[in-house]
């Protein structure tokens, strides 16, 4: 057995001196000779008839080289998806807008100012049209979106018949809430950026790309221009974020490839801020009604979900299945006999919604733990007291959920337990209570949550959420190989697209200690399809959960194939070797030992191994799990109304997670601190908000504010851990845990504070404004 | 956000800008930047020249010229927060200043600048104003002073003419204390104002006997509350009385609605700042 020295370790990571010294290089870093800019034309109008698009004085501009409309590019198809329920984009508006922003030409100039100024000259004559903005009147398809009717597709899991059965009874509480989780516009640090290469002496493309699917933007490009895999290669370098909204194949990615093909040069796009609030997918964006019931003495006895999610105007990668992500968590942490959920998926004439942290997940949570709080305090009950009473047991785990999934693996009452601790909430209610006597509104809330992620096994999406419009597999496995270099140096090529998690630094933790070589020595290459086995990408937390298990089981096989070599050279039992500080040596007798960078020099000269052994130190392993992971947690937050401004103060954030094992505690706590601030973001500030025709009133970030630094408390934080079984490793992920346990707990916080004035429920954002006018609209605000 | 392309000038002296702008139609000038280039990257704003005063010496000082303090066209917003001597005799313009942007933009932002781009809901307008301040102004036919009251016009316009440049304010030294406070759009004090109001008092033998209040984020400029100033001169130095011509805060104001309020809730906030902006001056006067 080899000793773990660094797993679960908070390591620092390998990441951070490139990025913090600003030497980190992203696609706007790579420069290729002859590169020209392109710039899109896009559509002032959210619903509109292209009646003609007149490119020659952009044309006649020095400098511009191109500009194509659709009418070039339709033989190329529309943009494929992972889920391609609907309609898919065109890749270029094709006679008929759809949302506010979508692209109409691209210009191709030598550089994007001069791009910008042909792209001005470009004039389209528009015929503009009433729009389907609003997602409930969308619903009745007053207005279509495309020659069918909006909704197009419905997720329904669990019993209705059930659940209007028991809110019939006359022993329970029901209540009953409609409520919105607002649209959010995703703000990676680094916005989406493309540089295509296509060579033609070679026959191949280079692309670079801010993606997180590196081999399903590779499969999309050589599936489109009719080339096979090999001659493509996506290279996603340093990438600044991307939660969830680079978890697509975009038109630019596509047009950029088709341009630099038909000009010879490398053609290169990046989107600004304001762009991308249209040019790049949403979030969220549900209209919904939670009902839930329960008897006198707290026990749930059903919960149902019914609503309208947003889809925008197309079908991207996998925006008709996130309502579905938020199907799999419906019930949380909870036993709940009778559950039901019921989403509507719905185009409008807005930009296209699909993956954002935590997808579909932070939603239902949202429904589930407003409702839970309001049936608290329907019952009289303690908020906390009631979710314990409700929990799933750890007992009953494998517990198979009334919407069809089987959870893994959980200690909820352990956990909030550790939470009530930290808080010390008996004293924070005293608290409140003296603040109340002084007309000060202190609010305190709790909420639990349960994230699905990991999404596995494969064979339970066969053909359902398939790559095969990518040319891929339809599967859900990662890979990883594992290389000891000549030199002793251990390469891992991982098939996981991190854009910021960390890979680097823990799968180098997991292949350290496997081979006992020292931490400096491996390095993590990603990123890269050349380079790396096939991989699906890092999205829905999955990496440490899916990719981790794969860099175990490679390092593991080295490992053997290195215990051989050892025995040989050793005259020992390859099952006694030991691998630990660059050295094998035989287990009980350390001094029978050899350095590693020998052992590595040995394994590539063929003459000097056993008969039967290959020269090479190197294997490629993949993994698929048996199961999805669940992790969880409960999260409290700490507030100060000013009831007579509305202004809402975080005092505190509490929260402790449980995400199984835990490779490095401190990678950990950053996922769960910026998975916080951004729930946080949509609790308090985000909303992407559209008027009546469609155009977006918050396309930059003075009126989208996003969260920053100086607006977060100090987070309290801690852990348990309770392992899975789904992977050898017993991880379960963090990336979207912060977020999906977050929104929520400010919004209990802030209507704690309330209830003496008597607000009983709010919507997202939490804006001084909102807050406000639910103190009036309760008939209680003073002037003051 | 790429511009349309222009001509760049970075003059040596403030007479030569002038004589550049003069010759100029259509030409901007440019000091921190923080206005005009989004404005220009937005193609907004799209100036043949920019004459870039950002070089010229002696233009970046905050100084105690005895009845006055004089802050030089280049002084930036972090240079008027810390300033001891504006902490001292203009304790409202250095809070302003402290919660203007980010700390970036208030190390580049200048106060003249925001003075004279104008924003509906910037921060230092509403002090200046209520300081009483004198913007003095050039241009290569001469130079005038102009009262901060009456500097800022309209919606994002001032009283500048396209050749002149707003080379210093003169903050007066009248004794008395002030305050700013503001509802900002992320909440407490951070970012553009919701709603504010700045408020000077001057108090003698427990009553006000003088005062001037202005406002920013409510209305199509930050302006002289003339209301509560009507209300206030010569009023009892009390929480009542003070609450009582703050009532008056939105007399005469063409009230908003944007994305961060309605006009109801905008009235409602300009009297909730108009009299926390007083109440906090009366302390300082004290």
């Amino acid at each position: 057995m080899t000793t773990t020295r660094l797993f679960g370790k908070a390591i620092k990571r390998k990441e951070d001196p490139a990025l913090i010294a600003g030497t980190g290089r992203y696609v706007e870093d790579v420069r290729l000779p002859g590169e020209l800019s392109a710039i899109f034309v896009r559509s002032p109008y959210a619903r509109a008839g292209v009646n003609s698009i007149d490119t020659s004085a952009a044309l006649e501009m020095p400098g511009v080289h191109a500009v194509y409309t659709i009418e070039d590019v339709r033989h190329l198809g529309s943009l494929l998806a992972q889920v391609p329920v609907g309609t898919l984009k065109p890749l270029l508006a094709d006679g008929q807008i759809r949302h506010v922003g979508e692209a109409v030409a691209m210009v191709v100039g030598d550089d994007k100012y001069l791009a910008r100024d042909a792209a001005d000259a470009v004039e389209v004559d528009y015929d503009p049209m009433d729009a389907a903005v609003d997602l409930e009147d969308a619903a009745t398809d007053r207005i279509t979106v495309h020659d069918a009717s909006n909704v197009i597709h419905t997720w329904e899991a669990g019993d209705s018949d059930g659940c209007a059965e028991a809110f019939g009874r006359d022993d329970v509480v029901v209540v009953e809430r409609k409520m919105v989780n607002q649209r959010l516009i995703p703000v990676p640090i680094e916005p989406r950026a493309v540089l295509a290469e296509w060579n033609p002496g070679y026959g191949t493309v280079n692309l670079w790309s801010t993606t997180q699917i590196p081999h399903a933007l590779a499969g999309a490009i050589a599936t489109t221009f009719g080339l096979d895999a090999n001659d493509v290669r996506v290279i996603a370098p340093e990438v600044g974020g991307g939660f969830g909204c680079k978890l697509n194949v975009y038109p630019d990615e596509i047009l950029c490839t088709f341009a630099s093909k038909m000009l010879g040069s490398p053609v290169r796009w990046t989107e600004t801020r304001r762009e991308a609030a249209v040019s790049t997918i949403q979030g969220r964006g549900w209209v919904a009604t939670a009902k839930i019931a329960a008897t006198r003495e707290g026990d749930i006895v059903a919960y149902e979900l019914a609503g309208l999610a947003d889809m925008g105007a197309y079908s991207q990668n996998f925006t008709i299945a996130i309502p579905v992500l938020g199907q799999f968590t419906a019930p949380g942490q909870y036993d709940i006999p009778n559950v039901h959920f019921k989403i509507d998926c719905v185009y409008t004439n807005t930009p296209p919604t699909d993956a954002y942290r935590g997808a579909g997940r932070p939603e239902a949570a949202y429904y589930l733990e407003r409702s839970v709080d309001a049936l608290a305090a329907d019952l009289d009950m303690d908020p906390a007291e009631l979710r314990r009473r409700n929990y799933v047991k750890p007992e009953d785990f494998p517990f198979t959920t009334k919407v069809g999934m089987v959870m893994d693996s959980g200690q909820y009452a352990a956990t909030l337990d550790r939470l009530l601790e930290m808080a010390d909430v008996q004293g924070l209610r005293a608290e409140q209570t003296e603040a109340r006597e002084k007309g000060r509104y202190l609010g305190i809330g709790l909420t639990t949550y349960v994230e699905n992620c990991g999404l596995a096994p494969s064979a339970m999406f066969e053909g359902g959420f398939s790559w095969a419009g990518y040319g891929l597999p339809s599967a859900f496995n990662e890979s990883a190989t594992v290389r000891a270099n000549p030199d002793g140096s251990v390469t891992v090529v991982t098939g996981t697209g991190p854009t910021g998690q960390g890979h680097e630094t823990t799968w180098a933790q997991i292949a350290s200690d496997t081979l006992g070589v020292p931490f400096d020595r491996v390095k993590v290459r990603h990123g890269d399809t050349h380079d790396s086995p096939m991989g699906i990408g890092t999205f829905g937390s999955r990496s440490a959960a899916v990719g981790g298990p794969a860099v175990a089981r490679a390092a593991g096989r080295v490992q053997e194939k290195a215990a051989r070599i050892a025995a040989h050279m050793l005259e020992a039992a390859a099952e006694d070797i030991r691998f630990e500080d660059g050295k094998a040596f035989v287990a009980g007798s350390p001094e029978q030992s050899v350095d590693w960078d020998n052992l590595v020099a040995t394994a590539y000269q063929q003459y000097q191994l056993p008969e039967g052994l290959e020269a090479g130190l190197e294997d490629v392993a993949f993994f698929d799990p048996t199961n999805a992971t669940w992790p969880y947690g409960a999260h409290m937050a700490v507030v100060e109304v000013d009831p007579e401004t509305g202004d809402v103060e975080l005092l505190r954030y509490l929260a402790v997670d449980d995400c199984g094992t835990v490779i490095n505690p401190m990678i950990v706590a950053g996922q769960v601190q910026g998975g916080i601030a951004q729930g946080i973001g949509q609790a308090m500030f985000e909303e992407a908000v559209y008027d009546e025709q469609g155009s977006l009133l918050t396309s930059s970030l003075a009126d989208y504010p996003i969260p920053t630094a100086a607006d977060m408390p100090s987070f309290e934080m801690d852990m348990t851990v309770t392992p899975t079984d789904a992977n050898p490793l017993g991880v379960k992920g963090i990336g979207e845990a912060g977020t999906i346990g977050s929104a929520q707990t400010i919004v209990a916080a802030v209507l704690d504070a309330l209830r003496p004035l008597g607000v009983e429920t709010i919507d997202m954002p939490l804006r001084p404004k909102r807050v406000w006018q639910a103190i009036q609209d309760v008939g209680q605000g003073g002037e003051g | 956000m790429y511009p349309r392309s222009f001509e760049y000038v970075a003059p040596a002296t403030i007479d030569e800008a002038l004589t550049v702008l003069a010759d100029n139609e259509g030409a901007k000038v440019l000091a921190g930047g923080m206005s005009l280039l989004p404005l220009m990257k937005l193609r907004l704003l799209s100036p043949e020249l920019v004459v870039d005063i950002g070089r010229i010496p002696g233009l970046d000082q905050i100084e105690d010229k005895g009845d006055h303090i004089s802050i030089g066209a280049l002084v930036r917003h972090n240079q008027v927060a810390s300033s001891e001597l504006i902490q001292q005799h203009a304790t409202a313009l250095a809070q302003a200043a402290s919660w203007t942007g980010d700390v970036q933009v208030r190390n580049r932002g200048t106060l003249c600048g925001s003075m004279a781009h104008a924003d509906v809901a910037a921060d230092q307008p509403a002090a200046v104003i209520a300081l009483g301040a004198t913007m003095v102004v050039k241009s290569s036919g001469g130079s005038r002073e102009i009262a901060a009251g009456d500097f800022v016009v309209d919606v994002m316009t001032s009283a500048l003419e396209p050749d002149e440049i707003l080379v210093e304010i003169k903050l007066p030294k009248r004794g008395g204390g002030s305050a700013y406070d503001k509802l900002g759009r992320r909440g407490g004090h951070s970012d553009y104002a919701v709603a504010g109001a700045s408020a000077w008092v001057r108090r003698e033998n427990g009553r006000i006997a003088d005062a001037s209040v202005a406002l920013t984020g409510v209305g199509t400029k930050p302006m002289l509350a003339h209301g509560v100033i009507e209300a206030i001169q010569g009023a009892d130095a009390t929480d009542d009385a003070i609450a009582a011509a703050a009532d008056r805060a939105a007399e005469g104001v063409t009230v908003l609605e944007d994305l961060y309020g309605s006009v109801e809730y905008k009235t409602h906030l300009a009297k909730v700042f108009a009299r926390r902006a007083l109440s906090q001056a009366l302390a300082a006067a004290s």
